[in-house]
């Protein structure tokens, strides 16, 4: 096992683990405390795939932005720390059946798939080739994501707003 | 270019050896007398009042979402900006409208007020209070004073 | 870094021995401790520093007593070891932590905001050999690394369960995110112009001489620029005058207020890191980083390698200074004008600054 290898497996565990905090945690904050973590692996592992840039936005815009925000929206919500997380009617063998139907789909795909395998070459930086492919070939999503970005922006203000008043 | 991403990974871990090392050794030197008011939380020295983990007021949330959809604005812009040079006029003008329909977002928000937050009212508050020690004083023919504006 | 590791495996049998991902590992774990150490000493000088800047400023003349027996260190005189004294004194004291303080994560915050000041010195350019990690997208990722600082901030005031605390971190949190954006966007106006976000390619494009710091092209779209950068920065390290969240006359210590000893200290030292941080950023972006402001003149003297991580310090120190100037002179903003500040009027000036400075280079 090589120094990569050892790197990819401390991330993955980490990612893992904290994913696994922020689903069994009974408290919101350490739930957000756990996703923190998780984006922050991920965000690891991007790097070792070569992607520079996607590994400094996920670290920008989910752990500075929506870790954030979500901490924020935690303590908007009323009375939150004397939540309890569990809701009153379990449905646990529904629930079980659901969720092992899930899981045995995406081992499913996870074997019958065929990836495409790129041999690990020299990694490049990637960020004059995203802003050319978003400035040619990519152009109208990139436009598309203003729009999208704006739409969210009034959405969110105007529902903030109503809630206020 | 790996290395290049090893080296703040090492550092935040060297960091917080670095940080619990001394955390370590302050507990080894430092006394520990823990009292119920030592240990009380700390309210100007009364005797603290329910939990300080309340509701929160919306204008926090609105903010960070206002700077979330911003963020993501800036992600988008630094590719650009790292070939601008290259692309000239076609990629300026592309962003412009990009960065045009984003400011019409930030001018709604400006316009309906989210990014207002409660301007103090001068000596509202103890006018109501306490009309007749306003009296007085003699203040009620002192104008409140007029609002501050950068 | 890499040719650092190189010319030693190269010119050494006994370095040779070892694998190139070895050597840099001990490279960077040595440089780690060396960062986390001048984190704490900069902490050191520049509370001594602040402590009598603010104090000549007000005709005092601040910390004077402390001294050592030492000879030779005992000349120097003027409080010197105020802060080293203040320093043993944290180390000493006994870790407060309050019954209603969720422990485990009182106990992160630090933690998170100290590692992270640390993680963005990995990419400071001291010299143009002299840069831990000279990575592509360094000036990115230092508005990454620090925007860990907000979690860290309202972790902390949450988790003290404290009245004082939670209200500082929150407001600290809405101000720290309130100014990354212009600072986000005026780091684009650079970016721009270099067509590069690594430090040294910026840094290299300002060499030869004072007039060819970023500072003074484009004028005034990049002073403004500058000026923008400088305020958020300020803002994003809660300094005065935008220290609100830890407004002493009105909430007591903001998010620090129920952490004693060493973990308070660790939030002074983050502070104190991070202004060093922000002027070491400002001048690699804007003043011409390593460089020297004289450019050919005395014959090239002072471009000699020797001096690129003196003049970086310099400049630092520089902007460290201004920003203690204006704690001492500014009085504070309320929390409308701060918010006024960012949105409406650092912001909107960003935007302009971005559209000036793409037309002017098309023109």
């Amino acid at each position: 096992m090589n120094y990569f290898d050892l790197t990819f497996y401390v991330f993955a565990i980490g990612a893992v683990v904290s994913a696994g905090m922020m689903v069994f945690s009974r408290n919101l904050i350490y739930c957000a405390v756990g996703l923190l973590f998780a984006l922050a692996s991920v965000a690891g592992i991007y790097v070792l795939l070569g992607a520079d840039f996607l590994a400094a936005t996920q670290l920008m815009v989910y752990v500075g932005g929506i870790v954030a925000l979500l901490l924020f929206g935690i303590m908007l919500s009323v009375k939150f720390t004397g939540v309890e997380l569990r809701t009153g009617t379990l449905q646990m063998l529904p629930g079980l059946m659901i969720a092992a139907g899930l899981f045995l789909l995406l081992v499913r795909m996870v074997f019958r798939t065929e990836w495409a395998v790129n041999q690990p070459g020299e990694m490049l930086p990637t960020t004059s080739t995203i802003g050319k492919r978003i400035m040619t070939d990519l152009l109208i999503p990139f436009e598309i994501a203003s729009i999208l970005l704006l739409v969210a922006l009034i959405g969110a203000a105007y529902m903030a707003r109503r809630e206020r008043t | 270019m790996l290395l290049h991403f090893a080296a703040p990974f090492i550092f935040v871990i060297v960091a917080a050896a670095f940080i619990a090392l001394n955390l370590l050794i302050s507990r080894l030197l430092q006394p520990r007398v823990p009292s119920a008011g030592k240990t009380t939380t700390y309210e100007c020295g009364e005797i603290p009042i329910g939990s300080s983990w309340v509701q929160f007021n919306i204008r926090f949330y609105v903010i960070t979402l206002i700077f979330v959809i911003f963020d993501v604005e800036i992600v988008f812009l630094l590719p650009w900006a790292v070939v601008f040079k290259d692309l000239g006029w076609f990629a300026f003008v592309e962003v412009v409208i990009f960065i045009t329909i984003l400011l019409v977002g930030l001018a709604y928000a400006w316009r309906k007020g989210d990014l207002e937050w409660d301007k103090p009212e001068t000596g509202k508050f103890a006018r109501e209070a306490a009309p007749q020690l306003f009296e007085e004083v003699g203040m009620e023919t002192r104008k409140p004073v007029q609002e501050v504006t950068l | 870094m890499e040719a650092l590791i190189q010319a030693l495996q190269s010119q050494s049998a006994f370095f040779s021995q070892f694998s190139e991902s070895l050597l840099a590992l001990i490279f960077f774990v040595l440089f780690g401790l060396l960062f986390a150490t001048v984190a704490a000493v900069c902490a050191l000088v520049f509370v001594y520093l602040e402590r009598k800047v603010s104090a000549h400023m007000q005709d005092r003349l601040g910390p004077m007593e402390v001294n050592t027996e030492i000879p030779v260190l005992k000349k120097i005189g003027h409080g010197w070891a105020q802060t080293l004294a203040d320093a043993f004194k944290l180390l000493l004291k006994e870790d407060i932590i309050p019954d209603a303080a969720d422990r485990r994560l009182h106990l992160i915050a630090p933690f998170i905001l100290f590692a992270a000041v640390i993680a963005a010195f990995a990419v400071m350019p001291f010299g143009e050999k002299l840069v831990v990690s000279d990575m592509n997208i360094g000036v990115f990722f230092v508005l990454a690394i620090t925007s860990f600082s907000v979690i860290g901030v309202i972790l902390a005031g949450w988790a003290s369960n404290n009245k004082w605390s939670l209200l500082g971190g929150m407001r600290s949190a809405a101000q720290i995110v309130s100014y990354e954006i212009p600072n986000g966007l005026v780091v684009l106006v650079i970016v721009m112009q270099v067509g590069s976000m690594r430090f040294n390619d910026i840094v290299i494009a300002q060499s030869g001489g004072i007039l060819n710091w970023h500072v003074f092209q484009f004028f005034p779209l990049n002073l403004i620029a500058f000026i923008i950068a400088f305020l958020a920065t300020l803002a994003e390290a809660n300094r005065a005058p935008f220290d609100l969240p830890e407004a002493e006359s009105e909430l007591t210590a903001g998010f620090a207020t129920e952490y004693s000893g060493f973990k308070w200290a660790i939030f002074y030292l983050s502070e104190y890191a991070n202004m060093f941080l922000i002027g070491i950023f400002l001048s690699a972006l804007f003043l011409g980083g390593w460089t020297s402001p004289f450019g050919s003149l005395f014959g090239g003297f002072f471009d000699q390698p020797g001096w690129q991580p003196i003049w970086i310090i310099l400049k630092a120190v520089a902007i460290v200074f201004l920003q203690m100037w204006l704690r001492w002179t500014l009085p504070r903003l309320r929390v409308d004008q701060l918010m006024y500040t960012s949105w409406k009027v650092l912001t909107p000036f960003a935007f302009v600054a971005i559209f000036g400075v793409g037309l002017w280079m098309l023109l």
